[in-house]
């Protein structure tokens, strides 16, 4: 099984130099890109390729880099920004990326820089990611010295720059037009799109921002072609996918399979199952922002299109297993406590309306719940959900909530009748 | 006038069944708000556009017919599209927004009936629109600790619906860098990042932008008055020369508070905190009450008792030929025009110095004979390249650096557009322009809080200044005639900014009269003139000392130097002074020395001043608050101001007292005037200039269906019993015979004319954002067209002629320094610096000197100097300023305790010891 973006991390944990990189085949994507195609054939061959944004949202990389102005006229200079600010919880697949193969990402951008004429570009590292700032930075100084990065790179027309920017560590941050914001030195408040950054982002200038495992196929589509990344996927969207599991399962780990293997696959299979003595409830699939798949719908395929269809997202495709042993109340609670905290505060629903929803949650869990807080909490997940508030934070905190109360609903009757929580000891 | 408003293009759209034609480049919620339909909204505010926080202003929307399915969306993101439909009433709407009101109240304290806010109260309004009632939430509140924020702001974080208007307004919109949001999630805080007074000049607007109680006007606490017990008038600012309109609030005659009166082509919805809190000095322990009269040179005046005034003024005036007027420049034109009447215009003199006077004389003659336009503050918000020369405009008119720092946006929002976001969209305009600003330049010889928006801030001697003026203006037109030595940097400044001034759309050239020098005038004339001459159209602002300036130097007159000389050499003997300390305008010397000649001096005032202190007849007369007049912006508005309440009958209005004081002089019965519009009819046939005045200005007799305007709200409580403690009955109302506004509630409840509105109250808007439905548009003109009739234009069809520069050197004295005057927002207006809260802002005497100066003389920053002009010493702290030029000393000027000093001019600093001396500074 083909396993283009983790294939190479060694076992130890030692990140690849770029000696190592080199003899595995790459940079040879920047010395196409940068010999032989125009700007306008990369975008292309990304969109034929049809890559999806790997932070979450799935968006058609290949299009948004298409929405970059091109021309004389265009303001200059033209940003690309690495989103690395894995904050979302249960997620670890770019630490991965980062940690066990820095210049495979570097290629990536430079490949995606020169597709934008971009000629800056920030790598937005989360706070906590010590070891891949180091990581990075070694392999920036190794690009650089080797001609990969700065003026004139390989002797073209063409000059990028990469800087390490890390994060000051909100969940926010790693909102594209927040992280803009909180790049410029400014609150890590959203901003209203349209404009899109494309046409003003960072510094008022147009910028693209990808995810990491995003950036880091970039070089590998360039040197295999559209087809070859289209092949790799099982059910329509190309290539492999990093899915992780956490949770109570045997193997917990980062998985690269094929887009579109089924998740009681890669559970069962590759992570092993459950550990002994737990039975598996629910998976949120996606980090804690996606709506829970329970057991019986395990066999949906992993990827944009199929976890839609059963009603959740894929997001990160890290899932987190939902165990028999651990209160679903509690485990909501812990989901929204979060959210709430990371709340930027700028619109209402957002940041009044999930401290009231951990709010309720934690008395229902305390034993001191009201049957209307089950009311409340589900007006709140339409109230906080899409289109109603200034960013995706509060619908996303909505989504796991949405489908617990509706899966979870004997649980929840427990805690309020019984007037504490049945999976703690009544002391 | 009509707000200017690129593009213009109409599109239709159909709202709640209704069709409409909407202006293309609006958003939903300005075009529903403009067209009267209620949109509950929090963040959105007309002068600082939409950010799309507070969630309030949901609506559906159907992109056209065939849409059955719709969308909620926000009406202030979302820009009007040809066809769309708009449904503000729909029961998930509805729901929303109550859903909104109620997480907003979630940790409201819910304390209105002790909230100073309550009954103007935006939440409150805006609570009762969106029908949130019942409460649901049963966990704790968060709560804040609050601060104290000087003596302007009260702050109660508590009540607060993170709406984020104040941080917009006063950082963004104001330029202020002390007030910011700190922390996040629920737990956002808005204020300082610790206790201390507000450093902007705009501070005051915050009680204004904010939806409800957090930020509230602290002199209203003082003296407290719900909005519906307030008796209101429709006023204009007296503390400066820009004439922003003001909505004045009375109760038990006291004076309770100053709210802005929106003028669309003056001062929008803001006012400075000078005029928002300077009007303190109505209600001072030290206001004249009562006449006092002096029976022999020597005594002290007393009370007058009984007709004692009619016989003091009987002797001092009839039958007398040798009286002199000095009238005053903080003084109505009709009552400088009453007095011109009672002395003759032979004996007429304006009540300023020959210098000061010739400087008005000159900003007059350029604007009135001159090409050039005198912008509105509107206007100067819309330019697009500002130049400003030797005017401190932060502390001399503080509304005009409000206009400029908008002004400093227009080139960036206007590229903003073509990259497709609309100006409205604030936060994505912002973002997109960063640090990038219309081209801004500011000449002045020591830092000013403008340096931050100018390309390269200029700081050089009033002299250089008015030569790189010159410079610009010849390098924009050939027969503009430059001066000879100008220095590089000069000329290639003066290239930038001649280039930047001849590709602009809209350029604004302001200076004034504050530096003193007439030729600084001349070059700022001759800028804006050889731009005219190329065709290009262009406006000249031109800043004056005083609300009425501008006005005092259409009615002219003869300065104070000639009146002393008249009574030195015994031609006059008896002086009436209107309204004006004479203390202010000449050393103490000269003045004392003139009373001492004098065998009447009679002063008409509103408060005990040096002048005041040495009438013989000392007539109280009615401040603005308890009279009307009409005063001259320096753009050359005349705006007239109503009383907020009666006077007593010991204060009448000076134009009435002078009436009286004539009908002595004149030995007749009657009083020359049987109300105000017949002075200021009077006045229009003898100065033509101002006859449009009256013509234009509704008069006492305007009416509404037969009805007069009110001054109370319908809400006015208690009225039958407020002097029920005095007699059970109830008194008969004041009647007000010299305007169409009455002194009670009962009255016509229409829309008056836009220069009577007394307050703002719309239905379902109790809080100034009813503002807004007596606009045109939010913020656009007032319905019905701005207040203020416009009594000078450019004369477009004179010749541009160039002044010739006459640059005198300085008499700069070896071993001394030129002295330059700095002004103080708080502290250089006389009547201000009488209120009590502005008083504590006003600062402590300082000389700003660059610290090259003062190094070889071993004293920090910390120092102090005595400066010593024509022997004459004061005592005052040093504060570096580490650009203005070696040589020169800027000193602060009109502080309360300072003697009068005629600055610019030459003097030495000696430098004091340390903190040693305990000597007071300020004090000679």
């Amino acid at each position: 099984m083909e396993k283009p973006l983790t294939g190479h991390i060694k076992a130890e944990g030692i990140p690849l130099n770029i000696r190592e990189y080199e003899v595995a085949g790459g940079y040879t994507g920047v010395q196409t890109v940068l010999k032989k195609m125009q700007p306008m054939d990369v975008i292309n061959l990304i969109k034929d390729a049809g890559l999806l944004g790997r932070g979450g949202a799935g968006f058609p990389t290949g299009l948004k880099w298409s929405f970059v102005p091109t021309g004389s006229d265009v303001p200059r200079p033209v940003y690309l920004l690495c989103n690395a600010d894995e904050m979302e919880p249960g997620s670890f697949k770019d630490r991965f990326l980062l940690e066990g193969n820095p210049h495979q990402l570097i290629a990536g951008m430079i490949c995606a820089a020169y597709a934008i004429q971009a000629e800056k570009a920030y790598i937005f590292l989360r706070w906590a990611y010590k070891k891949a700032e180091t990581i990075l930075r070694k392999a920036i100084a190794e690009a650089y010295a080797e001609g990969y990065l700065g003026k004139n790179i390989l002797g073209s027309d063409f000059s990028l720059d990469i800087y390490v920017h890390t994060s000051a560590g909100r969940y926010i941050c790693g909102e594209e037009t927040a992280l803009i914001n909180s790049l410029e030195g400014k609150r890590a408040i959203p901003r209203a799109k349209p404009p899109f950054p494309t046409t003003s982002g960072l510094f008022g200038k147009p910028t693209v921002i990808n995810n990491v495992e995003t950036l880091c196929w970039i070089s590998h589509i360039i040197e295999n072609g559209a087809d070859w990344f289209k092949n790799l996927g099982l059910n329509g969207e190309g290539g492999t996918k990093l899915y992780g599991v956490s949770g109570r399962v045997k193997k917990p780990g980062i998985y690269e399979l094929p887009m579109g293997t089924v998740m009681r696959e890669i559970l069962e299979k590759h992570a092993g199952g459950m550990t002994d003595g737990y039975n598996l409830r629910a998976v949120i699939p996606g980090g804690a922002s996606t709506e829970f798949v329970m057991e019986k719908q395990l066999d949906v395929k992993m990827d944009f299109v199929s976890l839609k269809a059963v009603g959740s997202r894929m997001g990160t495709a890290t899932m987190t297993v939902l165990d028999d042993k651990t209160c679903p109340v509690a485990f909501l609670h812990n989901i929204e406590r979060f959210f709430a905290q990371e709340s930027c505060g700028w619109c209402t629903p957002c940041r009044e309306g999930l401290p009231r929803v951990e709010k309720m949650l934690l008395a229902i869990e305390e034993g001191n719940g009201k049957e209307e807080y089950l009311e409340s909490l589900k007006f709140h997940t339409t109230y906080c959900g899409p289109g109603n508030t200034f960013c995706a934070h509060a619908p996303g905190a909505m989504e796991p909530l949405q489908s617990g109360l509706e899966y979870f609903h004997d649980d929840f009757m427990r805690h309020i009748n019984e007037k504490h929580c049945p999976w703690r000891s009544n002391d | 006038m009509k707000n200017i408003v690129p593009g213009g293009r109409m599109i239709k759209i159909e709202i709640n069944g209704k069709y409409y034609e909407v202006k293309a480049e609006k958003n939903l919620l300005e075009v529903s708000l403009s067209l009267g339909i209620n949109i509950p909204h929090f963040c959105y505010h007309a002068a600082l556009g939409s950010v799309g926080a507070c969630r309030l202003c949901a609506v559906k929307k159907y992109r056209n017919a065939s849409d059955t399915k719709g969308r909620l969306i926000m009406s202030c993101m979302e820009p009007v599209t040809e066809g769309l439909i708009l449904r503000t009433e729909e029961s998930d709407v509805i729901k929303f927004r109550a859903a909104v009101l109620e997480s907003l109240m979630i940790n409201h304290p819910h304390d209105c009936p002790v909230c100073d806010e309550g009954g103007e109260c935006h939440l409150q309004d805006m609570t009762v629109m969106t029908g949130h009632n019942y409460r649901s939430y049963n966990f704790k509140k968060r709560t804040y600790t609050n601060q104290n924020l000087g003596p302007f702001i009260h702050h109660e974080m508590n009540r607060c619906i993170q709406c984020y208007r104040c941080v917009r307004f006063y950082k963004e919109y104001a330029g202020g860098k002390d007030f910011d949001v700190f922390a996040s999630h629920d737990h956002v805080y808005f204020g300082r990042h610790e206790d201390g007074i507000l450093d902007s000049e705009f501070s005051g607007n915050l009680v204004e932008v904010c939806p409800t109680g957090v930020f509230t006007d602290k002199t209203l606490k003082s003296h407290f008055t719900r909005k519906w017990d307030l008796t209101n008038a429709p006023s204009v600012c007296v503390h400066c020369s820009v004439g922003c309109n003001t909505i004045a609030g009375e109760r038990y005659g006291i004076l309770r508070r100053i709210m802005s009166r929106y003028n669309g082509s003056v001062n929008g919805y803001f006012l400075c905190d000078r005029g928002r809190f300077g009007y303190e000095f109505v209600n001072h322990e030290n206001r004249l009450k009562k006449v006092k009269i002096r029976l022999s040179k020597n005594e002290n005046p007393v009370v007058a008792e009984n007709d004692q005034l009619q016989v003091s003024l009987n002797s001092a005036l009839s039958d007398n030929k040798r009286i002199i007027g000095i009238g005053s420049p903080r003084a109505s034109l009709e009552a400088n025009y009453a007095l011109m009447n009672l002395v003759g215009t032979e004996n007429f003199y304006h009540g300023i110095s020959k210098s000061d006077y010739e400087l008005t004389k000159t900003a007059l003659h350029i604007l009135q004979n001159g090409p050039a336009h005198s912008p509105s503050l509107k206007e100067i918000e819309n330019a697009d390249v500002v130049f400003i020369l030797g005017e401190d405009l932060t502390q001399t008119a503080p509304m005009i650096a409000l206009a400029v720092r908008q002004a400093a946006r227009n080139i960036p929002l206007q590229a903003g557009e073509k990259t497709g976001i609309p100006r409205w969209h604030d936060a994505a305009q912002r973002d997109r322009t960063q640090d990038i600003k219309s081209p801004i330049f500011v000449a002045n010889p020591y830092q000013t809080k403008l340096d931050e928006l100018s390309r390269e801030p200029y700081h050089a001697s009033i002299n250089e200044i008015a030569k790189l003026g010159f410079a610009v203006a010849a390098q924009i037109n050939d027969n503009a005639t430059s001066v000879k030595d100008v220095d590089t940097r000069q000329y290639m400044l003066a290239s930038e900014i001649a280039v930047a001034l001849k590709n602009a759309k809209n350029p604004v050239i302001i200076s004034g009269i504050h530096c003193g020098n007439k030729e600084m005038l001349h070059a700022a004339a001759n800028i804006a003139f050889a731009l005219e001459a190329l065709q290009i159209k262009s406006s000249l602002c031109l800043v004056v000392p005083e609300s009425n300036s501008m006005g005092l130097g259409m009615i002219g007159g003869k300065s104070l130097e000639d009146a002393y000389r008249r009574i030195e050499q015994g031609e006059a003997d008896t002086l009436v002074i209107l309204e004006n300390d004479l203390y202010r305008r000449a050393e103490k010397e000269i003045v004392d020395e003139v009373f001492q000649k004098c065998k009447h001096v009679i002063v008409l005032d509103h408060l005990m001043n040096d002048t005041a202190s040495k009438a013989d007849i000392l007539i109280p007369v009615g401040s603005f608050a308890e009279s009307e007049g009409t005063i001259v912006s320096n753009e050359g508005r005349a705006q007239r101001y109503y009383k907020v309440f009666p006077s007593e009958k010991s204060v009448p209005e000076s134009w009435r007292m002078i009436g009286e004081m004539i009908k002595i002089v004149r030995d007749q019965i009657d009083h020359p005037w049987k109300n105000f519009d017949q002075v200021a009819k009077e006045m229009g046939d003898d100065i033509p200039e101002f006859s449009v005045i009256h013509q234009k200005m509704p008069g006492n007799g305007f009416r509404i269906l037969n009805e007069k305007i009110t001054r109370q709200p319908l809400r006015f409580s208690g009225r039958t019993a407020n002097s029920a403690h005095i007699a059970v009955n109830e008194p008969k109302l004041p009647q007000d015979h010299d305007s169409p506004l009455a002194f009670s509630m009962e009255g016509s409840n229409e829309v008056p004319p836009s220069s009577l509105v007394p307050f703002y109250w719309t239905p379902g808007w109790n809080s100034a954002q009813s503002i807004n439905f007596y606009l045109d548009e939010p913020n656009g003109s007032m319905k019905g067209g701005d207040p203020g009739i416009r009594l000078i234009e450019a004369n477009k069809n004179a010749k541009v002629s160039f002044f010739e520069p006459d640059i005198t050197d300085i008499e700069q004295k070896p071993g001394e320094f030129w002295i330059i005057p700095v002004y103080r927002i708080f502290g250089s207006e006389e009547l201000s610096s009488k209120a009590k809260a502005v008083a504590e802002r006003i600062p402590e005497p300082y000389v700003l000197m660059n610290e090259k100066d003062i190094a070889g003389s071993d004293k920090n920053e910390n120092g102090s100097a005595n400066i010593n002009i024509s022997g004459k010493e004061i005592f005052v702290k040093i504060k570096i300023d580490p650009d203005i030029p070696l040589g020169i000393a800027g000193l602060t000027v009109n502080l309360p305790g300072m003697p009068f000093l005629n600055l610019p001019c030459s003097g030495k600093i000696k430098f004091a010891s340390g903190n040693s001396n305990n000597q007071k500074p300020g004090r000679p």
